[in-house]
């Protein structure tokens, strides 16, 4: 990227255009036009999901169902394969002449076992795809984006977008009706 | 505040007129008074006098159960009541007692967010975190009823000097993976719930001690869109376990009874039974705690009367429940003809147990009853007091079935009257104030209310249909969810 112009891209500081906005309407209509406009480093802000807005941003659906699929299939053989091991075949253990290893009487042990790694995997796909924990973040520099956590709509596009410009990228944001449009250090 | 909330029409939103959907949240709230009056609780200074109050009380409580569980432990279970034929005594009671306390904050926070019920959302914050604490008391009693506590690892499968294994056949070692998955699982549930609301809390901090310590906690959520999308996705699916977790819990409790041959614990009703027992102690102990938190910390618009009164309808379904499993119970124990069946249930109403018996069925079955009326449904001193009623009626079904089988066994020459001693009594006053003592600083440092997810339901968070143009399925469907 070197051969642009720093012009342009705003300088080797700069992460991004944080734009605010007021309503989850604005910011749907925002995320559209953003998405439609080329963009691919790019990113919404809400204090609550807001519904639809993936389509209105082009995301891929997420593959988090995956892990949870794996965590569940290696908690259910893990703890069948344990139980089997601990007492039928490490030790095996001799109850009432019961065999020493059965199906029904193992259930209750590899179903608590499925559902506590799928539910780990569930937790640890939110730190891994989302990136957590990350304590900085250029967002945090700004002092409006507190509000984020509250009632206000962000949009941020990264200086790394191959189609950023300063100055096209910020009109831009302002005729979506971001109420201010502020420049991020990285 | 508008003079919306001044009227107290505008506060009844527990309207049943079909053409009409009620509000979730009244009062002409907004996204930010939402945050101001979640977020003022734990930003005061100074929590009301009554917090200190309660809590003096609830941490001397804890100081008695410390000084008990340190006296047991120090000398032995013969400080306890238990004795042959009795040697399950008020340890398990309270186990299972509490255990089913837990299930409550579960189902309002899995099966009912499955089932789109949205009312949840005011209170799934703290009817979850009454599960934890619920489970933290549970958890304690089986731990010191071994006898030696400091073996108590041997219930689980790690490696000991004897080179043995645990039981893997024995309802007993089911409980401790049931119990122990079912703590992880509500907790994992709870902090990710919580992780966007600390942001706000972080976010809204003024000294460097709550910025560190909320920022710690909250990892570094922004409210992204595309985390967003992975978190709502991993919620959902830790609803979709979490629900068959909850319901084999308790299952897995009353297997520790119904695997056994005494008289009146062998029954297969028992695992339904059971987890819609847990289910109406749960809510009679979340009404018990929402109806006092509301009111001091001025909550009213948010836990609305009609939360309070959908759960009251619980309480009165899963009251129903009960009644008619404890009129099975004796059913079968006559249809059975077995002689021994039937001996336990006529012994339970009328035998020396009886005083138990009929309090359980005074406050679990009768108790219930005023909820028919609207009246009892929407006034909260009301519901206060017939929860307080359910919750001593649950403590007492699971006496009634642990000591009434046990000491009226097959043969006549082993029968016994149990009777507990001050320290079981003390421990289980203990535990209350472990639960409490939890509850309090949960209500002082976390937000109670999921602020995020009542932003989600409220009319503001949704798009207008001119801009949901291209979702398309997404689109079809919404109407009918979106204000459920």
């Amino acid at each position: 990227m070197a051969e642009e112009p720093a012009r342009t891209r705003g300088g080797d500081d700069l992460y991004g255009l944080l734009a605010e906005f007021d309503t989850v309407d604005k910011l749907m209509h925002a995320a559209r036009a953003v998405r439609d406009a080329g963009y691919r480093r790019w990113d919404t802000y809400s204090p609550f999901p807001v519904h639809g807005i993936e389509g209105a941003m082009g995301l891929r659906d997420t593959r988090l169902p995956w892990l949870v699929l794996a965590g569940g299939l290696a908690g259910c053989g893990g703890g069948l394969l344990m139980q089997w091991w601990m007492n039928a075949k490490n030790y095996p253990f001799v109850i009432a002449g019961k065999p020493l290893f059965s199906l029904p009487a193992n259930i209750p042990v590899a179903f608590e076992l499925t559902i506590l790694l799928a539910s780990i995997s569930a937790v640890a796909g939110i730190f891994i795809l989302n990136d957590l924990p990350r304590y900085y973040h250029p967002t945090f520099r700004s002092e409006r984006f507190r509000r984020v956590t509250t009632d206000r709509f962000f949009v941020c596009v990264e200086a790394a977008d191959p189609k950023f410009d300063v100055a096209g990228t910020e009109k831009l944001l302002r005729s979506l009706g971001a109420t201010q449009v502020e420049r991020l250090e990285s | 505040m508008t003079d919306i909330a001044l009227d107290p029409r505008a506060l009844d939103n527990s309207g049943d007129d079909p053409t009409r959907r009620s509000p979730l949240v009244v009062g002409g709230n907004d996204f930010s008074t939402v945050t101001e009056k979640v977020c003022g609780i734990l930003e005061t200074p100074r929590p009301p006098k009554a917090w200190y109050v309660a809590f003096a009380i609830s941490a001397a409580f804890t100081g008695v159960l410390g000084a008990m569980v340190t006296y047991l432990i120090a000398t032995g279970v013969g400080v306890w009541g238990v004795m042959i034929p009795v040697a399950w005594g008020y340890a398990i009671i309270n186990f299972v007692f509490w255990v089913g306390i837990g299930h409550a904050g579960t189902l309002i926070s899995a099966i009912l967010f499955l089932f789109r019920q949205r009312w949840r959302t005011a209170i799934n914050r703290f009817a979850e975190a009454m599960t934890i604490f619920a489970v933290i008391c549970a958890g304690l009693f089986p731990g010191i009823h071994v006898g030696r506590a400091w073996f108590a690892y041997w219930m689980f499968p790690i490696p000991n000097q004897m080179n043995m294994w645990p039981n893997f056949r024995s309802p007993l070692l089911w409980d401790v993976f049931a119990v122990s998955t079912y703590f992880t699982v509500s907790l994992m549930f709870w902090y990710v719930g919580l992780i966007p609301d600390l942001a706000t809390v972080r976010d809204r901090a003024t000294s460097r001690v709550r910025q560190v310590i909320y920022g710690l906690l909250s990892l570094g959520w922004r409210g992204s869109s595309r985390h967003w999308q992975h978190y709502e996705r991993a919620y959902l699916i830790l609803a979709a376990l979490a629900t068959p977790l909850v319901l084999s819990v308790h299952s897995v409790v009353s297997f520790d009874f119904a695997v056994a041959i005494v008289p009146g614990w062998h029954s297969t009703i028992f695992p339904p039974y059971f987890v819609a027992g847990a289910i109406f102690s749960g809510f009679a102990m979340v009404v018990t705690l929402a109806v006092p938190a509301r009111a001091f910390f001025g909550l009213e618009d948010l836990i609305t009367v009609r939360h309070l009164e959908n759960m009251n309808r619980i309480i009165l379904a899963t009251g129903m429940m009960v009644g008619y499993a404890y009129a099975t119970e004796f059913f079968i124990a006559w249809y059975s003809g077995s002689m021994y069946e039937g001996f336990t249930f006529i012994n339970r109403a009328t035998g020396p147990y009886a005083w138990a018996y009929w309090t359980m069925v005074s406050c679990n079955v009768i108790a219930p009853q005023v909820f028919w009326f609207k009246k009892a449904r929407t006034t909260p001193w009301i519901m206060f007091i017939a929860a307080i009623f359910v919750n001593i009626g649950m403590w007492f079904e699971r006496f009634v079935i642990v000591v009434s089988s046990l000491s009226r066994d097959y043969l006549p020459t082993a029968w016994g009257y149990y009777r507990p001693t001050i320290v079981d009594i003390l421990t289980l006053a203990g535990s209350f104030g472990l639960f409490f003592t939890l509850f309090l600083l949960f209500i002082r440092y976390v937000p109670m209310i999921a602020m995020a997810e009542l932003k989600g339901v409220m009319p503001a968070a949704h798009p207008h249909r001119e801009e949901r143009e291209d979702e398309g399925k997404e689109h079809v469907r919404r109407p009918a969810m979106e204000e459920a």
